[in-house]
């Protein structure tokens, strides 16, 4: 039986290897916030962290993440603190709908730790999650704040 | 709804004059298995407001106060800026207010007609800041009101000698206070007033006109907002649904024993077809396949086998329909404004202009897709639902399943954006039918595929605009003829002859301007579903329009904005009788011209490769001017470096709010001018995904948008859509001015492609 680790505890999957890890983490571990927006990796409204990397969870089969250890959105925050990113959006007052958001914001987090200080070009080259509500203004504002909430780090 | 909501002071009154004890906590309501409310938030059922102090307030003992949001909230942020219009007078502390999104609230008027409980709630036409602006204010008065009532019980004074602020009762000689959370029970049981008190003056506002964050920001980024895609029920079934692709198709042949096989399915369900020559209630026949999981679902929907008819549309393609208007514009269409005598103003001018447009389908594409969970019982249907306007979705399931109005709750959810989409009901009919059929809770999840290619699309549609003028320069001659296929079709009582109101409107500029002005609309036949998508037709009539006018004053040799400012003239009140009106005052649009063209600099001499544009429009009752900014490299390249705007939409209730929803605007009109396009043939839609309708990315999007707010004390406007139409004409001028290059058709997609 595949185990795999959600939000750091250990889970069993017993299920269909074919299935969209999106759906395991929404409909069997109640973790809503990972959005379902294309079910084709166009969007990224269901990227979650696997193994530390962002990831387009629509397309990846649960047979690929054997083993692995995920994050969504739930998971972003380390108990009461908000990541940075978090806090950067709601410094910047980004999400208009918000759907899209969770997504943003870990496909942010993962980009911030391989691009610590992005300029604009690396923003426009390493963020391609669609926002249908068009927030890109402030969203681009809001990574620049989160990478100085960040102070620079890398991983 | 059937009857306007008339009686708003009234109901608020009876309904805080019904008031009962304070209750804290409430049962969590059906729709909450897996809903990971905050602890504290209370759930969304309308009896939570009920016997509280006037609808819309709830002031806990803890001081915490919970105020309700009448309309859905779709990103367009009325879940902050209508509960800081109650706040405002309330006199609470803003920052202390939760929003609660309240279910739909109808009741049987005493004519006999459906009507609201409390005020109208829906999410559409930017009327919830107009409609909500004196009444949710009375609300908050009403409450503050009774709160002081209770206090001046207490202490055995009158109330006039009590003052309320920051969920604070004082009364000044004594030195005596009271706060709001111990007044609260006391308060709810006090019969109002005849008369609600008096609003604050403007001057003395301390929350309107201050920019707020908006209110669930928290829980949106932290994972936790609930959306209707979220919603569970106990026991309740997945579906999945294949529609028929083609316009108005039916099955030939249906073999379902392969999905049937697929562990997981209880049972394949057909949905009629909607009627043909009536209003949609669903869009499509099709085949639900209902299963325990989602995914169990969907691999049965992927097993079916359907033979479809390919419908009395088979013929049509985007490129037969765009021939199909330009035939109709060879002849002669019917006329929906005449003033005066245009041929022969034309025939008489000293120089006359030309121009023809084009504008595709194009599809709302709200990123949460469409959704419903219906639980259809025999003593009541629920209906959990991303929706505009949960009073026709009670409605419209009404009458698909023949129930009683009152027998149906709707609780709207948070939506993953509207854009006009969610204005029809058809996934919650769809729910409800099937949940009928399984007599299950059933929750319904379109793909995206299903919701690019069963939309109720922005009509697509050609253009033809001729203008005179005489030796002087004066406009004497100006007519727009249209020929698209209309949104309004399929309506009970509505002949073709009114079809036009949908896609023209008679008193948008230039009308009235001039003594010799025309319109002339021509119906084109499709099968393609059209309706209401963000700004109507105002993003296709500001599009020709706006652009028309540019190319005329570079003819001429005229600059465009002085051109514009010439023919606005000054200040004035002109009648303006469609959506938005009843006043169109032209000084007010030159007024945002002229301060978009000043903080964007238009005018100055730019460098080689770069272009600065201008275009103003006025969207339901908002006026608003746009400046934008573009570079364009020798290979084409197009790349949106600025967008600086203006806006005037009389009082401002949320300025954080206005901006991010310019912003929304200015990307949204910038998205779909840039590539967005649905596909026909063979009379179906061939658009399937995002790789085939590609939303602008953060790549493409301007990095610097300013919104610059005239604030004129005005009665406000709403601002969910007049970000939008101004954008793709001054875009289009600015390639202009950049490459010299006309932009006619939308989307601009690859016409600046360097070959
Ligand atoms: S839902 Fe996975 S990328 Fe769109
Ligand atoms: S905030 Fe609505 S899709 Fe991004």
């Amino acid at each position: 039986m595949p185990r795999l680790k959600v939000n750091g505890r250990r889970v069993d999957y017993a299920g269909d290897p074919d299935m969209p890890l999106l759906w395991f983490l929404r409909d069997e571990q109640g973790l809503k916030g990972v959005k379902f927006g294309c079910g084709a990796a166009h969007c990224g409204a269901c990227t979650v962290h696997v193994d530390g990397e962002a990831v387009r969870s629509c397309v990846t089969p649960m047979a690929a993440v054997e083993g692995a250890d995920i994050t969504t959105i739930e998971g972003l925050s380390d108990g009461g603190t908000l990541h940075p990113v978090q806090e950067a959006w709601l410094e910047e007052d980004v999400a208009q709908c918000g759907y899209c958001q969770a997504g943003q914001i870990m496909a942010v987090a993962a980009f911030l730790k391989k691009t610590p200080n992005p300029t604009d070009a690396d923003i426009d080259d390493g963020l391609t999650n669609i926002c249908r509500c068009g927030t890109y203004h402030r969203l681009r504002k809001a990574v620049h704040r989160a990478a100085a909430l960040r102070g620079g780090r890398s991983s | 709804m059937n009857a306007p909501f008339v009686s708003t002071r009234r109901d608020i009154l009876r309904y805080g004059a019904a008031g009962g004890a304070l209750i804290i906590a409430a049962p969590l309501a059906s729709c909450a298995r897996q809903t990971k409310l905050e602890p504290d938030e209370p759930p969304p059922t309308l009896e939570w407001f009920e016997g509280k102090i006037g609808p819309f307030v709830v002031i806990n003992a803890d001081e915490t106060v919970h105020i309700g949001s009448p309309n859905p909230e779709m990103g367009q942020g009325v879940d902050t800026s209508l509960p800081m219009l109650v706040a405002e007078e309330l006199e609470v502390d803003f920052d202390k207010v939760k929003m609660v999104q309240m279910p739909l609230g109808i009741k049987m008027g005493d004519d006999g007609n459906m009507t609201w409980k409390h005020v109208p709630q829906g999410s559409g036409g930017s009327t919830s800041i107009p409609e909500n602006w004196e009444v949710l204010r009375q609300a908050g008065a009403l409450a503050r009101g009774l709160l002081i009532s209770a206090a001046a019980v207490r202490f055995g004074v009158p109330d006039s000698e009590l003052t309320a602020s920051n969920g604070v009762v004082r009364h000044a000689a004594s030195g005596r206070e009271a706060t709001y959370g111990a007044l609260a029970e006391a308060a709810a049981s006090i019969a109002p007033p005849e008369e609600p008190p008096a609003l604050k003056p403007r001057e003395q506002f301390r929350i309107i006109g201050k920019p707020q964050k908006m209110k669930n920001a928290r829980a949106i980024v932290t994972g936790r907002a609930i959306y209707g895609i979220d919603a569970e029920l106990p026991n309740m079934l997945h579906a999945v649904m294949e529609r028929c692709p083609y316009f108005d198709g039916t099955a030939i042949s249906v073999d379902d024993s392969a999905a049937r096989a697929v562990p997981g399915v209880v049972d394949v369900v057909k949905v009629r077809r909607p009627p043909l020559d009536g209003p949609y209630d669903v869009q499509a026949e099709g085949y639900a396949v209902v299963a325990t999981s989602l995914w169990a679902a969907m691999k049965g929907r992927r097993a079916l086998n359907i033979e479809w008819d390919h419908g009395p549309y088979a013929d049509e393609s985007s490129a037969s329909f765009k021939r199909h208007c330009a035939d109709l514009l060879s002849g002669t269409g019917q006329i929906v404004r005449n003033d005066g005598d245009f041929d022969a103003a034309f025939a008489g001018a000293a120089a006359t202009y030309e121009a023809t447009y084009w504008q595709p389908y194009v599809s709302h594409a709200p990123l949460e897709p469409q959704n419903a969970l219906a639980d259809v019982r025999e003593d009541g249907i629920t209906i959990i639902a991303p929706t505009q306007t949960p009073s026709s979705c009670n409605r419209m399931v009404a009458e698909a399943l023949q129930r009683d109005r009152l027998d149906i709750e709707v609780l709207p959810t948070r939506l993953g954006g509207g854009f006009g989409r969610r204005l029809s009901n058809d996934y919650a009919v769809e729910a409800a039918l099937i949940s009928q059929a399984v007599k299950a809770p059933v929750k319904l999840l379109w793909t995206r595929e299903d919701d690019l290619r069963h939309d109720f699309y922005r009509p697509a549609g050609m253009h033809h605009l001729k203008a005179a003028f005489d030796a002087d320069g004066k406009l004497t001659g100006w007519t727009h003829r249209l020929a698209s296929a209309s949104k309004y079709y399929r309506r009970p009582n509505l002949p073709e002859t009114d079809y036009w109101s949908a896609e023209l409107y008679p008193d948008d500029f230039p009308g009235g301007l001039t003594p010799n002005y025309r319109m002339e609309y021509f119906s084109a036949k499709s099968g393609a579903p059209r309706g209401s998508w963000r700004a109507p037709a105002h993003t296709a009539n500001a599009f020709v329009v706006q652009s028309f006018l540019n190319e005329i004053a570079h003819q001429r040799g005229e600059d465009p904005l002085g051109f514009r400012l010439r023919l606005l003239g000054d200040p004035r009140e002109m009648r303006y009788e469609q959506h938005g009106g009843p006043v169109f005052n032209p000084g007010r649009l030159a007024a945002c011209l002229r301060l978009a063209a000043e903080k964007g600099g238009y005018g100055e001499k730019l460098p080689q490769g770069r272009g600065r544009g201008i275009a103003g429009h006025f969207t339901f009752g908002g006026y608003c001017a746009q400046v934008v900014d573009v570079e364009v490299g020798e290979d084409g390249s197009l790349k949106t470096t600025r967008v600086v705007a203006a806006v005037d939409i009389g009082s401002v209730v949320n300025p954080n709010g206005v901006i991010a929803q310019l912003e929304s605007g200015v990307n949204d009109g910038l998205s779909t001018a840039l590539h967005l396009a649905i596909e026909i043939a063979g009379g179906r839609v061939t658009t399937g995904n995002f790789d085939s309708y590609p939303l602008m990315k953060i790549a493409e999007a301007p990095p610097v948008i300013e919104t610059h707010i005239i604030d004129n004390g005005d009665a406000p406007s709403g601002m969910g859509e007049m970000g939008i139409p101004p954008l793709a004409p001054a875009l289009a001028h600015a390639i202009f001015e950049a490459t010299g290059k006309r932009i006619r058709t939308l989307p601009i997609a690859d016409q600046l492609r360097v070959r």
